[in-house]
Order: C-alpha cells, then structure tokens, then sequence
C-alpha cells in the first residue's frame, strides 16, 4: 500500500477527455515527477487529486483510505498540501501572515477565546509565528519575514507557497511547477528544497517542464500525453524511452536522437 | 510584543480617548446624543467592517438584523411582557439564527451571493415591520418602555453616552482579538485567495459563516441599543437606505479598518445633523462627499490618512 495512490483518473471537459486512465503511486521520502507536453492533463491531475475538480472516474487513495471527491480543506487535514502553477498567495497580508495561515490545522479553534482574546490564544498566536519564521528561513525567507507578499519578487513567492505549504506538515506535497519562471539560480535553491524535504519522509509530487531540474531530483517519473499515461519509470529510463522522445520531439526528433546515439 | 497586541492598544486607546474627551468638549444634551447615536451605528458598522474587511463578503440588508434588534426590543414587553432587557438578548439571537440560516446555504457558493441574498432578506424584513400594523404598529412606528435595572431607571443623554461608547468599546476590542487569531487569518487568506485557504485546511464556508453571523449579532445588538437610547422605532431602522448607509460608513472609513468603521458612523451620523442647515440640499452635499472621498481617499479615511503619514516621515 503506497502512501498516496490515484487509479483510473479520468475526466472531460465538455467533450475534451482531459484524463483518461491515468494513476500514480507515492511512498514516504520518494519524489514523483509528472512530466508531459503543454496539455497533458498534469495540473488538470494535480486538481483532481487535491479536491479542486471531482473526477468522472477513477479513485484516490491516501494511506489506504479511499478519499475520492473529498473537497479541499479535509483532504489538507489528511495530510496532503499543494502549492500552485500560477501563485495563489495572500497578497494583503505579510509573508510571515502567509505562512502563518499554514498553520491553521495545528491551531486550536474555539471563537469565544478568540473573540476574548485570551491566553491560550495568545500562545497559539506564538507557536504559529515561531514555526512560520522557521519555514521561512529554511526557504530563505526569513529576513522578509514582515514584508507584504505582495512587495516579493516572483521566485520568493514560489518558495513562499512551499513554506506555507509545509506549515500544514503534510505527508504528501504537491508542487505544481515550482520552478517556474525562476533563474537557473534561484531553480537550484528550489532543487535543494525539494530534496531537503524528501529527506525528511514527505513524499513529493511536482509536476515540472524543467527537465534538468526533473532528471536531478526525481526517483521516478510519470509521463503524461494528451490525458493519457505514457511512460513511468527512473529518469534513465523514461529519458531513453523512444516514446517519450516522440511525444516531446515529434518523429524527426526521434530519429535525430537515433541519429545521435 | 507582537505588532498585533500594539495596534490593538493603540485603537482602544485613540478610541477610549475620544470617548473621554467629547463629553468635556461638547457637553450639552444635543450633542451627547448625537454622539451616542454615533457609537451605536458604529457598533453595527463595526460587524460590516469585520464581514466586508476580512472575509470581502457584503450585505445589502445589514440594516435587516438592526431592525430585528430595535424590534425585539420593542415588542417584548409589549405583547410578551418581556423584560426590555431580556427581549434584546431575544432579537440578537433571532438575528444571529437567520444570518446563519440565510448563510449557510448562500456562503457554499463563491462570488457575491450573499450581496443579493441579504438585499432580499432586508427588503423582506422592512416589508415585515410596514404591513404588519396590529403587531409592528406599521410605518408609525412604535413606542419602547424605559429600561429599569435594579429599580433604577436607566434615563438621560449622559448615562445613555456611556452605555453606548462602552458598548461600543467592548465591541471594537472583540473586533480587533478576532482579526488577531486564527480564524481572524483565515478569514483575511480567503479574502485573497479561496483556494488557496482551503488547501491550507480552511474551511471557506464555514469561516464566511462564522464572520456573518458576528456581523448580524453586531447589527441587532445597535438596534437594540438604538430603541432603548430613542425609545421609539419606526421601520425606517431596517429600511434599504439605512443599508445602503452602513455600507457607505465602512467604506468610508476605509475596509478592513476598525477605527475606520467608526469613523464612517460618525462621518454618516454627524453630516446630516450638520446639514439640517441646508436642508434642500443634505442628500446632494451627502453624495457629493461621498464622491469625493471616494476620488481622493479611495481606501477609505483610515487607511488613507495612515498611508499619508507614513509617506511624510522622513525613512
């Protein structure tokens, strides 16, 4: 049993089938990489599989248990977290704020000490904001900790989304192209994040166009074509795989990569 | 300290400060009242504030749940014998249990719904309060009994000043712990971001909720206070316009902005009071202060003028 498990996913758009029998497996401490050509179905999969979108077939397991169709904020509590293809950052707040939001399954909720103001909600005050500057500064944000989001330049907000992602503590965390729109730079930090995590028994799921990127941190790699599964293996292999080199490069690439071998 | 727990300090404190200083400026019967009408309408600009400020929903019938307040307030002890008291506390809940009703199925949807929902409801409620003349006593309206506790009977502009700048106080204090917390957070997140919250394990609708019926509960609890301070409500308290006002008070004030609900209310309370001077022309010069603050001061008072400062202040 594989800690996060997605089978027979599939799903239409009007009559654009967007996922056709596509699945997935994740163990504690692996990195999964989806890759595949502009329209594959990668984010579409992403949407699904944390609730966003309700899959017209297929089902989606976490730890065993069967948590198709759950929406969003259950499946947070789970202990799956994601961060998003296009930023979705809380712009009027700090970035500390940010994360801080994070943190809002580990706090205890009870309105009438909220509204009163007391002690206990004080210290839970705390202990988020502790733990929020922690994850800032292990994405190398800490100094712009009281900054607006809104005055981070792009590749911080990128990291940003992975400090308040990791501030639910999940056990699987989804990134959708983490590195996009960053400098060969700051896709390097992203790189170490990415395995600083794994390290750390989180399972990783990134869809990503950064081949490099993919190929150094990977364990495994799903491709994707038109909605459909392609190929599934190491990074070796599935770079070898005269499937995938079509999908990505048409025939003659193919045959330019036979020419070259 | 947390910068939280200074601006918390510093607004109660410019708050309590105002509250001490107008009765020994302007010390005549006249305007404690009017000051006293101030702090009630910024009790309910206060709930609208939390409501539009942090969760960036909006109600188009807030003026709805003061008219529930102010009438439960009346009609207690009227036809129940109630105390007038005790018959408050009734309205407050009442109003709290429809915004939940009224919420919970409207808040499951994104957008602004609840806009036109509450449009419907406050509409509904005045139409209530009109028609029904052997209860409500109609458009006339209908007197309130004095409120006694202890034997004592609680009368006079002075004493009505301090119940509702107290009031007032206490509920600007709830407001701001509310921002400083987690569903305070929450509620800000989704204002930006739903998706983004609930991935995070918020659940939007749920938070919406929570911060609409807050808001119903302020509202009630001003028309409550407002028909035990006039001793005299007429359906005109739940009337669309009065809406429309508190709407306009906490966007005047500036969203988001606690200090700023208030300043909205007494901005929106006090210029009609002024203008009685002209009287032909008070909804015209309304209007146009309106516009205008809106062109020049588009974050609202508060914000504005905060933002002006810190741009003076030599870095």
């Amino acid at each position: 049993m594989s800690l996060l498990e997605a089978r027979g996913i599939g799903i239409a758009f009007g009559g654009l089938r967007a996922l056709d029998g596509v699945g997935f497996a994740v163990d504690p401490g692996e990195v999964l990489a989806i890759i595949g050509p502009n329209g594959a179905g990668k984010t579409t999969l992403f949407n699904v599989v944390t609730g966003l979108y309700r899959a017209q077939s297929g089902e989606v397991r976490l730890e065993g248990r069967d948590v198709t169709g759950l929406p969003p904020h259950v499946l947070a509590a789970r202990g799956l977290a994601r961060t998003f293809q296009n930023l979705q950052i809380f712009f009027r707040m700090s970035a500390l704020e940010n994360v801080m939001v994070g943190r809002h399954l580990k706090e205890r909720r009870r309105l009438w000490a909220e509204l009163l103001g007391l002690p206990s909600v004080l210290a839970e005050n705390r202990a988020s904001r502790a733990r929020a500057l922690e994850l800032l500064a292990f994405v190398g944000l800490a100094e712009r900790a009281e900054e607006p989001a809104s005055a981070l330049p792009y590749g911080a907000l990128k990291r940003l989304e992975i400090a308040r992602a990791l501030a639910c503590e999940p056990k699987v965390l989804m990134l959708d192209e983490p590195a996009a729109g960053c400098n060969p730079v700051e896709t390097e930090e992203i790189d170490r994040l990415i395995l600083a995590i794994a390290r750390k028994g989180t399972a990783v799921v990134l869809v990503e166009h950064d081949m490099k990127l993919v190929m150094r941190i990977s364990d495994r790699v799903l491709v994707l074509d038109q909605g459909r599964p392609l190929a599934e293996g190491t990074p070796q292999q599935v770079r070898s795989d005269p499937r995938v080199i079509e999908a990505y490069l048409g025939r003659l690439g193919l045959e330019a990569a036979h020419a070259a071998a | 300290m947390a910068p939280g727990t200074r601006t918390k300090l510093l607004v109660l404190g410019a708050l309590g400060l105002v509250l001490l200083l107008v009765p020994l400026l302007l010390p005549s019967a006249f305007h404690l009242r009017v000051a006293a009408l101030v702090w009630i309408n910024a009790v309910a600009a206060l709930g609208l504030a939390l409501l539009m400020g942090l969760a960036g929903q909006v109600s188009l019938g807030h003026a709805g749940f003061m008219g529930i307040g102010a009438y439960a307030t009346a009609l207690g002890p009227k036809h129940l014998g109630l105390d007038p008291l005790l018959s408050m506390g009734a309205g407050i809940l009442l109003a709290g249990a429809l915004a939940f009703l009224v919420g919970r199925p409207i808040l499951r949807l994104k957008g602004h719904y609840l806009a036109v929902a509450t449009l419907g409801l406050g509409i509904l409620v005045h139409l209530v309060l009109v028609s029904e003349v052997p209860t409500t006593g109609g458009p006339d309206g209908i007197q309130v009994p004095r409120l006694e506790l202890f034997g004592i009977r609680l009368v006079g502009p002075e004493l009505w000043y301090w119940i509702t700048g107290i009031t007032l106080l206490l509920a600007a204090w709830l407001a701001l712990n509310l921002e400083d917390s987690s569903t305070g957070r929450a509620l800000r997140a989704l204002h930006d971001s739903e998706i983004a919250a609930s991935v995070v394990g918020v659940d939007v609708a749920r938070a919406k909720l929570v911060v609409f019926v807050i808001a119903a509960v302020y509202a009630a609890l001003a028309g409550g206070l407002f028909a035990l301070f006039n001793r005299f409500v007429t359906p005109d308290v739940a009337g669309f316009l009065r809406s429309i006002e508190l709407v306009t008070m906490v966007v005047i004030g500036g969203m988001g902005s606690i200090l700023g609900a208030v300043v909205g209310a007494a901005l929106l309370t006090v210029l009609p009071q002024a203008l009685t001077l002209f009287h032909d022309y008070e909804h015209a010069v309304l209007g146009l202060s309106i516009i205008l603050f809106m062109v020049f001061l588009r974050q609202g008072i508060v914000p504005g003028l905060a933002a002006l400062v810190t741009r003076r202040r030599p870095a």
